[in-house]
């Protein structure tokens, strides 16, 4: 027993060390076997790379039609949740710059004095998350409410004005999100004159979740789409294989590694997950091309500075780096399920 | 090189294709395989090549167990052993020169040494003139011959041929066998299947018989 582990050990080593022996093999009745160098081979690792890199892009062009259609199905699935996730970004910064941004509402007490409401008033627009203080007197907040309510005579009749003082705060684009918000309404509750502080932020957070969800909803399908590519490009490559099956034979047997054979088809499908990362790009800037004139009327229209954000160099060069990886990621699903079997008879 | 001890070899179907063969064949000796189809010279030739591998018994090739080779290793194991298949399995997508250079491609060699070996190897089966020819433009012995310039362009220690004349007229079932012999002239270890007796009994050399799988002759037909 232990002898057949020494053994094994010994062959072992022995097939190591003939296939990186770099001096060629004397066989005991003379003949000697070929054998590559081994700086030979990794040049010649490096020369196969290269050779299914173009080989497999040669046999792309070589029948455009079909692989146009490969490379278009991989771009629009691409394309669409990119397309998707720019617009709901587009939209979360519009959002923020949005003209109605929330307004904190501080009701005075009615018996504080105008010197104290003047000295709170000056300390808050010191601050460095408010952009600005309105001070809406109790008077001024009686004739407003009997202008818009319609209800003059009926407040007419009551013996004194039932409104208090308020101090309306609008917060500095800093603190526009909800947790700033919330921290500026419990500091103005603190304060001595102020009886109670209404945020109206519903709007804000509604806004904020249906961004949240649609991102999601987004992400989803950009995940069901990516896994549409593995599929399509998995069984792009299997045709590939079917294609070339005797060719498979023929290397097996005389002694080509599994990386040797799976080498044209991996290449094969990265050039498709490129390509089709490509086109997505494309899509994804005619698609701003398209929408952006619109856009900037709109933002004219409403004096804004808004400007339509596109996918941007960083953007595209990611996106290209998810097609070829899913491109990658796909060639090796179907390698591994249909080369192995593939075995010369 | 080549020993068998004890050798069962059942295909997953229960056919039993070979049963307790055993043999040596010694460095540089040419041996030829014969018997009828179905009398398994085919399945000892997978055996070798590791195509197959033995359901029990020992296949010893260049003092190598090949029971125990691991699977990572059979490429390397089949770079040594040349192979020529009676339906020659040439690539006709591809010119005569690069089918032949495949096998050292494949090996690693630099393109300078690639280009030398390919044409030596040419040479010797006398197809230097038609390296840039697709090899389905060739005559059935020509397209043998480059299947045969395939099998020793890496020089290996040992060659298999399978019904290497198969398809072929006595004339250039001569002139293969000829090639064969200079081959072997230099030290190569052959192995040649076939059925064709009158060609196994001109050659004058070491005959193993096989019928239902096992050895029944050992020695000069």
């Amino acid at each position: 027993m232990r002898n057949q582990i020494l053994k094994r050990g010994a062959s072992r080593r022995q097939t190591a060390s003939q296939s990186d022996r770099p001096s060629p093999r004397k066989s005991v009745t003379g003949v000697s076997q070929s054998k590559a160098y081994s700086s030979d081979k990794l040049a010649s690792y490096w020369r196969h790379h290269r050779a299914s890199c173009l080989d497999s892009l040669a046999r792309l062009l070589a029948e455009p039609l079909q692989s146009l259609m490969t490379v278009l199905v991989v771009a629009i699935a691409l394309a669409l949740p990119v397309i998707l996730l720019l617009g709901i970004s587009n939209l979360q910064s519009l959002s923020g710059r949005m003209e109605a941004s929330p307004k904190i509402s501080l009701y005075l007490n009615v018996r504080a004095r105008d010197q104290a409401v003047e000295q709170l008033r000056d300390r808050l627009s010191g601050l460095p998350d408010v952009e600005r203080v309105e001070f809406i007197s109790a008077q001024q907040a009686l004739e407003d409410f009997q202008r818009s309510s319609g209800l003059g005579d009926v407040l007419a009749s009551l013996s004194g004005n039932p409104l208090p003082a308020v101090l309306v705060v609008t917060p500095a684009s800093v603190a526009l999100d909800s947790v700033a918000l919330s921290r500026l309404k419990t500091e103005f509750e603190q304060e001595a004159i102020v009886d109670s502080v209404n945020l109206d932020m519903d709007w804000v957070q509604r806004l904020q979740q249906i961004m949240l969800l649609s991102r999601k909803l987004a992400l989803a399908l950009a995940i069901l789409l990516g896994l549409g590519v593995l599929l399509v490009l998995g069984n792009t490559i299997r045709l590939a294989i079917e294609n070339r099956r005797s060719e498979i034979v023929v290397i097996k047997l005389v002694g080509a590694t599994n990386g040797f054979v799976r080498r044209p088809f991996l290449y094969t499908g990265g050039w498709y997950g490129c390509l089709g990362g490509a086109l997505a790009v494309v899509l994804v800037y005619l698609g701003y091309l398209f929408v952006q004139p619109a856009v900037l009327k709109l933002s004219l229209l409403y004096q804004s500075e808004f400007v339509l954000q596109g996918l941007g160099l960083y953007g595209a060069f990611k996106l290209l780096l998810i097609g070829a990886v899913l491109g990658l990621l796909g060639a090796w699903l179907a390698v591994w399920r249909h080369l192995a079997q593939i075995e010369p008879e | 090189m080549i020993k068998f001890s004890q050798v069962n070899k059942r295909y997953p179907n229960g056919q039993e294709a070979l049963s307790g063969l055993s043999f040596d064949i010694a460095d540089g000796e040419m041996v030829f395989l014969t018997g009828r189809s179905g009398a398994g010279k085919s399945t000892l030739m997978k055996l070798i090549m590791l195509m197959e591998r033995a359901t029990s018994g020992q296949v010893f090739v260049d003092g190598q167990n090949l029971n125990r080779m691991p699977g990572r290793s059979v490429p390397f194991h089949r770079r040594q052993v040349g192979v020529v298949f009676q339906d020659h399995q040439l690539l006709f997508d591809r010119s005569v020169y690069e089918n032949v250079a495949l096998p050292l491609q494949i090996a690693g060699f630099q393109l300078k040494e690639i280009g030398r070996k390919v044409r030596a190897a040419l040479d010797k089966v006398g197809l230097l003139g038609k390296e840039k020819h697709n090899p389905i433009a060739l005559s059935g012995g020509e397209q043998q011959r480059v299947g045969i310039a395939r099998a020793v362009v890496n020089k290996p220690p040992l060659l298999l041929a399978d019904e290497p004349t198969g398809n072929l007229d006595p004339e250039l079932s001569a002139e293969i066998m000829q090639l064969f012999q200079q081959f072997n002239a230099v030290g190569v270890t052959i192995l040649i299947a076939s059925h064709d007796l009158s060609i196994v009994k001109r050659m004058q050399q070491r005959v193993l018989g096989l019928a239902g799988g096992q050895l029944v002759h050992d020695g000069l037909l």
